[in-house]
This record gives structure tokens, sequence and C-alpha cells, in this order.
């Protein structure tokens, strides 16, 4: 039995040795040298040299750390309340008992399978001050549209806008929620005499309270890591470093000024402050999350 | 009869077609006997193609080594993986302003002594396209393509604004007076510009040298905010209080492409603009009707010493440390400074080329009719290449940073670049007092 069972485990092993080298060659050991590295002058090309907290103490000193913080907290705290609330109300909106529903649903999701890049490049175009869709339209209303790429007044009301574009899979959290919404007690609501916001309010939103935990959290952690879309529409930042975000500095220090050791350091502060928040979250939230059974 | 009599032999014998088909077509070319030398280039399109009608000149010259070009996006970053990975290429192709950074680093092999082997010296070059190879007197790179800028103008957008084509600007302050009266504006907008500063906005960092100014001493300060250095800034930013900040932005925003018809110069938007050698291809694929000149930027009036400025910039071969066939890929690398091997790619290219020797067919046959000024420019003693510092990404990044709120009227010329000279100094301090104690300065 012994034998036999050994015998299995060795095989169960074996089998997921590919997952287990992959994860420990991959992962693991990046995600262990990395804090290693973060205490070190370290250019790729020649060896650590340990330094101590120096790269710690340069980042607390460097404006330009702060900076890229600050725009990116200004966008998480702007973009997930706007992506929260825009994914439930078209979530609520999918959830009506319409015909071709699930067309509809098809429709809302697609956007946000469109790849990074081809987003950013085609939000160019939509945000283009000067011969853009959005101003286009805003201009038939008699609107004068702002300069939304190069004014850094709207570069990030215009990161924000163009956040709401992938809302398709928080919305699809969100439906699922929604079917599980006991139906009996929308039932109890009517016999109350309940309206419809009031059964919104009192029955629907407390039941789906997790999902909106949820959801709240991991767009909170996906804006707190933006790259791909602002380092393909505002190089370095532009105008004048308004749309630098944290990771785009990261990026920058590890590979465009060979500053490894300093990019590691800003990428543990990053994993930190994201555990921090989603823990500030957790507990905040602990009175108006409530989890059926 | 058992079906499974004929389908388990039929897919085994599928699988087994299947894997040799595969075997086949992945497997390694035959044995040839020579020397492969592997070559990145940062290069697509015609200038790519320029590269490998050279490699297949040298390839077909001799019998002994055949250089594979393969054609590498973001090549700074892949390349120095590769080197840190112990896989480099033998050959990368970078710009020029990286050399400094990767010298730092060690990653790049000494080519001095090869050089001298093989008869190549200093004197046979243009001085502004040798010395950005030579970190702290070590020679890291030769150069491939080189290229010089200057100011292009629109003979057409001239004449309309009574002025005459033949007589473009010498002087900064008559570039500013009739960027002024080739100006276009209506209900606020700008139709044309005359001049735009931060067109293309590739070389902010100019404005300082053009103006009199240093970026640095040389040794381990930063100059940008010294008052001959500011000079050039506070000259820009008078674009934008004339015109406005935003409608400039406006109208840059309208402007599509570099590489487009839409791209600013070639529709139209904009009378006057600073390009490089580079210019005349684009304009000749994109707008062939255009009717344009170019000379050299003009210098302030008060300033004649600092008539004919240009960046130099370029292209240049370099040997990764850690490459397998040095020796071989170092064969090429001669063949391509061979006047023969230039011209044939700066040609193709349609660029001057580095050597100081150039044949009459090349002059003849260069499609480009202002190629003899970008090849004088080079010559120019106010040539400025960007400065040999390790960290010069980081600070022009910076410099780019603070041009752009000089430009938004967010910050005075001075306030900017004391700002920037703030953060920069002490990255430098460290980084110099880092490369001391590797042993690297």
């Amino acid at each position: 039995m012994n034998s036999r069972f050994r015998k299995e485990g060795l095989a169960g092993l074996l089998f997921a040795s590919p997952w287990a080298v992959g994860f420990l060659v991959f992962l693991a050991y990046p995600l262990v040298a990395s804090i290693y590295f973060s205490f070190c002058d370290y250019s790729v090309l020649k060896p650590p040299v340990w330094i101590g907290l120096d790269n710690y103490a340069e980042l607390v000193h460097d404006d330009l750390f702060w900076t890229a913080l600050k725009n990116t907290l200004l966008y998480a705290i702007l973009a997930v309340p706007t992506g929260l609330a825009t994914s439930l109300i078209l979530a609520m909106l999918l959830n009506a008992k319409v015909k071709g529903m699930p067309i509809y649903r098809t429709i809302f999701f697609v956007p946000s399978l469109v790849p990074q890049v081809s987003l950013a490049v085609l939000w160019l175009w939509l945000l283009n001050g000067e011969h853009g869709v959005l101003n286009a339209v805003l201009a038939k209303v008699g609107i004068h549209g702002p300069n939304w790429l190069s004014d850094p007044a709207w570069s990030k009301p215009a990161m924000i806008l163009m956040s709401v574009w992938g809302v398709g899979n928080a919305v699809l959290i969100y439906l699922a929620g929604l079917q599980d919404v006991p139906q009996q007690l929308v039932e109890a609501a009517d016999l109350d005499g309940a309206s419809g916001w009031q059964k919104t309010r009192h029955v629907t939103i407390p039941m789906i309270s997790p999902v909106i935990l949820f959801n709240g959290i991991m767009g909170l952690i996906g804006t707190l890591q933006v790259f791909a879309e602002p380092y393909v529409m505002f190089p370095g930042g532009t105008p004048a470093r308004s749309t630098y975000f944290y990771t785009m500095y990261l990026f920058d220090n590890a590979f465009r000024y060979q500053k490894m050791g300093y990019a590691s350091a800003m990428g543990w502060i990053l994993f930190v402050l994201v555990l921090a928040l989603t823990m500030v979250s957790l507990r905040l939230s602990e009175k108006h999350v409530h989890y059926g059974s | 009869m058992d079906r499974n009599a004929f389908l388990i032999p039929a897919l085994g014998l599928a699988v087994a077609l299947g894997v040799g088909a595969s075997e086949r077509l992945t497997a390694d070319p035959p044995p040839d006997r020579k020397v492969h030398v592997v070559y990145w280039e940062k290069w697509s399109g015609f200038e790519f193609d320029a590269m490998k009608r050279v490699v297949d000149a040298f390839n077909a010259s001799q019998s002994r080594i055949q250089v594979d070009v393969l054609s590498v996006s973001g090549i700074q970053d892949k390349t120095l993986m590769a080197i840190a990975g112990g896989v480099p290429p033998d050959i990368a192709g970078l710009s020029g302003a990286m050399i400094p950074q990767f010298a730092d680093a060690n990653a790049l092999a000494p080519l001095g002594e090869m050089a001298r082997e093989n008869g190549i010296r200093e004197d046979q070059y243009v001085p502004s396209f040798w010395d950005p190879g030579v970190i702290r007197g070590t020679l890291y790179s030769l150069p491939s393509v080189p290229a010089t800028i200057a100011l292009h103008y629109n003979r057409e957008l001239f004449r309309e604004a009574g002025l005459n084509p033949d007589k473009p600007p010498r002087t900064t302050q008559e570039l500013d007076t009739m960027a002024d009266r080739l100006t276009k504006r209506k209900d606020g907008r700008i139709l044309v510009s005359g001049f735009l500063p931060t067109e293309p906005g590739w070389w902010n960092w100019m404005w300082c040298p053009f103006f009199g100014g240093r970026l640095w001493d040389g040794k381990g300060k930063i100059t940008i905010n010294e008052p001959a250095s500011v000079r050039g800034f506070a000259w820009a930013q008078d674009f934008a209080r004339r015109y406005g900040a935003n409608a400039i932005s406006t109208q840059r925003g309208g402007f599509g492409n570099f590489s487009s018809p839409q791209n600013g110069f070639m529709a139209k938007g904009i009378a006057m603009e600073v390009q490089g050698v580079w210019m005349y291809n684009f304009i000749h694929q994109y707008a062939p009707k255009l009717e344009w000149s170019a000379v050299p930027f003009p210098h302030p009036a008060d300033r004649p010493d600092l008539a004919d400025p240009t960046v130099s910039d370029e292209d240049v071969l370099t040997i990764p440390r850690g490459a397998k066939h040095a020796r071989e890929a170092f064969e090429f690398i001669r063949y391509v400074q061979s006047q023969k091997g230039m011209e044939m790619l700066c040609l193709g290219q349609k660029k001057q080329s580095p050597l100081r020797k150039v044949s009459p067919e090349f002059w003849r046959t260069h499609p480009n009719p202002y190629i003899r000024l970008f090849d004088r420019l080079g010559y120019s003693k106010n040539a400025f290449a960007t400065p040999k510092l390790g960290i010069w990404q980081e600070y022009s990044d910076e410099i780019n940073a603070a041009f752009d709120s000089i430009m938004l009227m967010q910050k005075t010329p001075q306030q900017a670049m004391d700002d920037v000279a703030a953060r920069m100094q002490p990255k430098l301090d460290t980084y110099l007092r880092r490369l001391r104690q590797r042993g690297g300065a």
C-alpha cells in the first residue's frame, strides 16, 4: 500500500512538474530575486552590488516617484468608482427580461476583448482635439471640446473616460451576481409595496455586495497597475507628466535607465501599497457586505 | 470487420508523417562550413533593405563568413537582455546616443585593436561621426549611417506670405519675423504655423547648445540652468506666448504620424521645420509635389560664431560583449566601413557618408538635392551630438518634460531648467560615484 502510494505520488508530481518547474523558474525565483535586487545597485549587465536601503531612501526623495504615485492614486480614486457605477448600471439594464438580450450583452462585452494597444490607438483618434470624434459630437451640441490629449487638465479625465470602455468583464461578473439574488426576497418586497429603487437599494445591492467588493478590489489593483494605454498614448507621460503613472516610471527605470534595483524597490512598494489598500477595503466593507447563505 | 484495425494504423501514419514533415521544416540547414555571424539591426522597410543589399554583397564577396541579418524591434532592450543572458548577437546595430550607456554597463567589446589591425583610422571619418563611438578613450562603435539636421521650409507658403523663398532666415530674429508672417490664424485657431520649436520635438535639448549653452561641463556638473543654456528655451517659449500654448497644442494634435501624408510639414500645416537628411525620402513618398528647400538652422544675430548649428546623429555597428564570432563580425564591419560598402548603404538610405572620402558617383547619383548641405554640416564646429553620459536617457526625459512645461507656460525657462538641474545633479553624482567604485570611470 505504502509503495503504491509512493508510486502514485511520484507519478502525480511528475505530471504536475511542467507547471511546478515553470512556477519555480518563471515566478517564484524572479519574485524572491527582486526582493534581493531591490537592495542592490543592479544594471542587469553587471553583478548586483549590495547597497542596503539606498534605493528606498532615494525613492523617498525622488520627486518623480511622488508625481507618478500621485497621478496613479488620483486616477484610481476617479476611475474605480466610475467603472463600478457604470458596470453596475449596465449590468442591471442587461439583466432585464427583454427579447434579444444575449445580443445586447455580447455588444457590451466585445469592447473588453480589444487588445490594449489597439484600444490606445483607437482612442488617440477618438480623443484628438482637432479631428476627434468626441469633440465633433460635442460640437454638435454647441460645446467646444478640450484638447484631451495635450492639455494637462484634461489628459487624466481622458484616461478615465477611456477606462469605462473596458467594463465588460465587471458587467459579466455583476450579471452572474444579479442572477443569484433570491427571487423570494424581491417578491416579498413587491408584496410590501416597495418601489423599484427601494428594491434595488435594499434587496439587490445588499445581496450583490460581495460582488461589488470583488469588482472594486480588482478594479483598484488594475488601475494601480495601469500601463499599456498611457504608455502608447502619452509617451513620457505627456503633457508635462500629467499622465506619467507609477508603472511607467518603474518600466523606464528597469529597461530604459538600466536601474533594475531601483525598479525592483518600486515594484515592492507597489505590492505593499496594493496589499494595504486591499486590506483597508476589506476592513471598511465588513459592515456593508452581506454574505448570504 | 473491426474499424480500429484500419483507424489506428492510419492515425499512427498521420502522426508519423506530421512529425517527419515538421522535423524537416524546422531542421537546421545543412552545414555549409561557413562561420555564421548573427547581426541584429533596428531598421525595417527600405532602410533595412539597403543594409540587406550590403550584407548580400559581403556574403558574395568571400566564402568563409555568412552574415545573417535580422530586423529587430526594441533593439536596445533585447540586446541588453541577450547580453545579460549570455547569448548576444555577433553584431548589434544601435543608435549612437546609446553607446555611453552600453559602454558604462560593460556591454560592448572594445573595437580599437581590431580597427588598427584593419587600417581603420579616425582621420578617415567626418569628426562628428567618429567621436560618438569613443568613450573615455576607447572605441566601442563604428558608424553605419549618419545624419545631420537643417531647417526645411515650404517655398509655396513663403510666396503666399509675400516672402522671397530664395532668402530664407539667416538669424533667429529673422526666423521670428518670417514665422509671424507665415502664421495664418482664424477664430483663435492656427491654420498654418510659421515655425514651431516643438516640431518634431525629437531634439528639445538642442535649443541649449544652438544658443550657446551646454548641457554639462564634461566632468560632473549639470549646466543646463546657466543663463546661456536657458536662452534657447526662452526663445522657444516666446512662440507659445505669441501664438498661445493652447492654440499650438490644438494644431499639433491635428498633425498625423510623421511617416504619413498628414505629417505637419508635408500637409502644409507648418511652413518651416527642423528635420534631418532623411526628410527627403518621406517628402518624395508622401508629398512629391511639395516645393521645399533646406538651409542651415539660423543662429542668434549677436552670435555669428554659432552659425551652421546642427545635431549630428548616427546609427552605429557594435560587437556585444560575449559575441561568439567577434573577429568575423569585425570582418563585416570593416566591409561596411570601406568606401564601396559605405556608399552602397548610405545611398540606399539616401543619407550622407560618414567618411571624408566620397566618390563623385555618390554625389552624382544621390537623389537628395541638399545632400551636400547635410554633408557640410557634419564638418561644422557647431555640430552637436548627444552628450556622452551614461544617464543621458534619463536626462533627456527630464529635459523633454521641462520643455513641455515651458511650452505650456507652466514654468519660466529658468524655473524649469533649475528643476532639471536640481533633479539630475544628485543622479549624476551617484552615477559617477558608482561608476568609479566599479572601476568604470
